[in-house]
């Protein structure tokens, strides 16, 4: 009953957006308001009744509705209710809906703003969202249905189907297979919705152009209208990013955070543009100028958010064969063609309308050093791009694999990062138009004292390692000019207005919050580049099987093995866990307790224990392939230098972000 | 007589020797597990995708990590146990495509991407500037390092 209500409330969905992008085209192309508005009210109702569908489906997963074949594969008796409710998204049916759902908040969001400014965008940017919003609909619909229940033929199959198919009768299995152990983790509890988010935040920024581009208006409105938009996606594409790094630090148990996999280059793929169009997006709103680029990258963007679904939900990673028998794939490649084919002819048949309104004279004005930016962030993006799909192109022509790997990567994109630190250092002391060498240099050189010293300095305390050197003195310079504009803005207000200096720092971030918070922004990443340069380049290992009260030690670390323990789960994992004592010259610090939990269906789980410092982290994974006895029991031991700043920079990120994007108080809105 | 003396003794210690072969010497020293890491990091499992094989944690890739040891025992040397695996699993294998043939495009093509980039920026840049030289000439204002801060300094100006 509910399962029929959930998916015919999904039907309806699917119908209503389609509606909207028929009314709304027809009552924009006849001047038909009441059309629009009609098509407005039908988009504004996917919202609710897709709340209804996720609500249905909620309820079958906590009441363990295992005649349902996604419940069935998601969750299981043993599973708490939090497990039960968040594998919504668990799997490849329900994140789908998920998606939908989310999209449709969004779009009801903007739908119900006031557009007395911009009226004509309304009908097109319902078709575009609209559109979206049907394609994704119709794959849960007809490809990805979370509401098939299972049957059982004559003889003897158990088939997922919406409806019975001939001869087939009902099942009921008595228990669900449960969500994938790897999944249990608040980290990718929270993973995929924040990804998601940020991945369906830049439809809107993307509709309002694709208005702009139809409408023929070419000023700057869509980037206005669309500014927090664009940095809630960002942030929740960024948090998103993050998370998963956290959550393969702390379960997957190979003492890194990222791998260059191209699961996790679809979600950074994005962000790789979206990055640029964030900055280049500003100076189209101060100058008037970039107009064709900042429409051709939120295009791309928009592009990469419907690639990156489609290449974690198409299955094409794993085999592009499997992806040519999968009925999702051929969808997904469909619909992204026809999005790039349809928005670049748009912008192409624009270009005339959208020149610039200045000319661009000088080489280091601020403009020309964002525009640098944003071309090596584009080279970045590419290479990204080049290794995920070279390998499938390649798998296509020669019937062989290659692969890809981290070194392949770091070769191919760290002198881009380390150019890209280097211009976050340089481009906030150049002014916008008119620097030339002479002006900069006189806002460079203060700032540039701390970064020259840390060579030396580093060099007198044993880094001779010349990636290291160069990245610890760029990452000092970004730190050295950020804190320098804070000083200069603190100072100037304290003079002028004789304010505090906390009085001053806090009207100077009023006053200009997305400055302010920008350069927050930039302190974080750096920060973040500490702990990457220190887990990169310095990271130690060592694996030994030990006995009980043998020793190991790695980077200043005294690891003695304690006790073991192995015990049965009230949830049916079998725990195997080992206690160490950490000492550091002589001292105890702390007790560790690394395990790795085997899952009935026989899925293992490497938890690592961690000791933490600014300084480093000690990670101890139990080598879960060996056999574990207490007579000889394998441990591998990471030395982890500087990663903590990694996180710390994160929750600076994060910070930054929220302060830039909050809505300012409305005597402040510009 | 002495001489003799010392060639027997040469020849009974080769015999001796022949009794207990290299392999009792090998096993004296079996390769620890980061020895057996240093080579497994460098290779990637040829049944999960994107996993290196010092840290996946399938039956296939531990039985491999022991056949690395194995040959490592043999006394195989780095090169020789990578081109095993290559040989017998392909290029998949590496962490990279090998660099041979076709397959310098993977390397060449990156940074000529940037190249081009970057080349494209500096003729828009040329174009810009030519514009602007055609255009009217403006008064260059104060080359202050920012339209916030220069509103600062005129206030502070204004105060005096």
């Amino acid at each position: 009953m509910l399962i029929d209500f959930g998916f015919g409330v999904l039907v309806l969905s699917f119908l209503l957006a389609l509606f909207a992008i028929g009314a709304a085209m027809y009552g924009a192309q006849r001047q038909r308001a009441a059309w629009v508005e009609s098509a407005r009210r039908a988009i504004l109702l996917t919202f609710p009744l897709l709340s209804l569908a996720v609500g249905a489906l909620i309820y079958l997963l906590v009441t363990g509705h295992y005649e349902v074949k996604y419940v069935y594969s998601v969750t299981s008796d043993a599973m708490p209710l939090y497990l039960k409710i968040t594998a919504l998204w668990g799997g490849q049916a329900g994140s789908l809906l998920f998606w939908s759902w989310l999209l449709s908040a969004f779009v009801s969001a903007v739908s119900l703003r006031d557009w007395k400014g911009e009226r004509e965008f309304l009908p097109w940017v319902i078709v575009v969202t609209a559109v979206t919003l049907a394609f994704f609909l119709s794959l849960s619909i007809f490809f990805e249905n979370p509401f098939e229940r299972w049957w059982l033929l004559p003889n003897g199959d158990a088939v997922g189907a919406m409806f019975r198919p001939a001869g087939g009768a009902a099942a009921f299995p008595p228990d669900g297979r449960g969500l994938n152990p790897l999944l249990r983790h608040p980290g990718m509890i929270l993973h995929p919705p924040m990804l998601y988010l940020g991945f369906v935040a830049f439809v809107i920024p993307y509709a309002f152009a694709m208005a702009a581009l139809i409408t023929g208006r070419s000023d700057d409105r869509w980037i206005r209208v669309t500014r927090r938009w664009t940095l809630t996606a960002w942030l929740f594409l960024s948090l998103g990013l993050v998370l998963g790094m956290r959550w393969a630090y702390d379960v997957l148990g190979w003492g890194g955070y990222w791998g260059w996999d191209p699961v996790e280059n679809a979600a950074l793929m994005p962000w790789l543009i979206g990055t640029p169009f964030l900055h280049t997006a500003i100076i189209q709103e101060k100058r008037g100028i970039f107009k064709h680029f900042n429409m051709a990258l939120i295009i791309l963007t928009y592009v990469m958010v419907i690639v990156g679904t489609f290449l974690t939900r198409s299955g094409v990673l794993s085999s592009v064969h499997a992806f040519a028998q999968s009925a999702i794939g051929p969808m997904f490649f469909g619909f992204i063609a026809l999005t790039v084919i349809v928005s670049f002819a748009l912008l192409i048949r624009r270009w005339p309308l959208l020149r610039d309104e200045i000319v661009l004279e000088r080489l280091l004005s601020r403009e020309a050093l964002f525009l640098l930016a944003a071309v090596v962030f584009l080279s970045v993006f590419f290479i990204v791009a080049y290794g995920v799909f070279s390998p499938l192109v390649y798998e296509i022509v020669t019937n062989e694999k290659i692969t890809f790997g981290p070194p392949w990567y770091e070769r191919a994109t760290a002198p881009l990062l380390g150019l890209l630190m280097l211009l976050m250092g340089v481009a906030p002391l150049s002014a916008w138009s008119y620097t030339d060498a002479r002006s900069l240099g006189r806002a460079l050189w203060k700032p540039a004292i701390p970064a020259l010293l840390t060579p030396p300095v580093l060099a007198l305390l044993g880094i001779r390692n010349l990636i290291a050197l160069i990245g610890f003195t760029l990452v000092v310079f970004v730190l050295a000019v950020s804190l320098y504009e804070y000083g200069r803005g603190v100072r100037a207000r304290m003079k002028a207005n004789r304010e505090t200096p906390f009085q001053a720092l806090g009207r100077l971030f009023a006053r200009n919050r997305r400055r302010y918070g920008g350069y927050l922004i930039h302190i974080a990443m750096v920060v973040m580049a500490i702990g990457i340069l220190g887990i990169e380049l310095f990271q130690t290992e060592t694996q030994r099987s030990l006995s009980i009260g043998e020793e190991i030690q790695l980077g200043g670390y005294t690891l003695r093995y304690d006790s073991l323990a192995q015990f049965p789960h009230t949830d049916g994992r079998r725990v195997t866990r080992a206690e160490l004592s950490v000492f550091k010259d002589g001292v105890f610090l702390a007790r560790l307790a690394p395990r790795y939990d085997l899952y009935p269906d026989g899925q293992p789980m490497t938890i690592p224990g961690v000791y933490s410092t600014l300084a480093d982290d000690l990670y101890v994974v139990l080598v879960n392939w060996e056999n574990v006895s207490t007579a000889q029991t394998p441990f591998k031991v990471y030395h982890n230098p500087l990663v903590n700043w990694l996180w710390i920079g994160s929750l600076l990120f994060i910070g930054g972000m929220i302060l830039t994007a909050w809505p300012p108080k409305e005597s402040q809105t510009p | 007589m002495k001489e003799k003396r010392l060639l027997f003794a040469l020849v009974a210690l080769l015999v001796l020797g022949s009794l207990f072969p290299l392999p009792a010497l090998a096993q004296q020293a079996t390769p620890s597990d980061d020895e057996v890491n240093a080579i497994a990091r460098q290779l990637f499992c040829p049944v999960c995708e994107n996993t290196p094989l010092d840290v996946c944690p399938t039956e296939a890739c531990r039985q491999w990590r022991e056949l690395i040891r194995q040959m490592l025992a043999e006394g195989k040397s780095e090169d020789e146990i990578i081109q095993f695996f290559v040989d017998n699993y392909g290029a998949r294998v590496l962490a990279e495509p090998p660099r041979q043939g076709i397959n310098w495009i993977f390397y060449i093509v990156p940074p000529l991407a940037f190249l081009t980039g970057l080349f494209l920026l500096g003729r828009g840049l040329r174009d810009w500037q030519r514009k602007a030289r055609q255009t009217a000439v403006q008064p260059p204002p104060v080359p202050a390092a920012d339209e916030y801060a220069a509103r600062l300094e005129e206030e502070l100006r204004k105060r005096r």
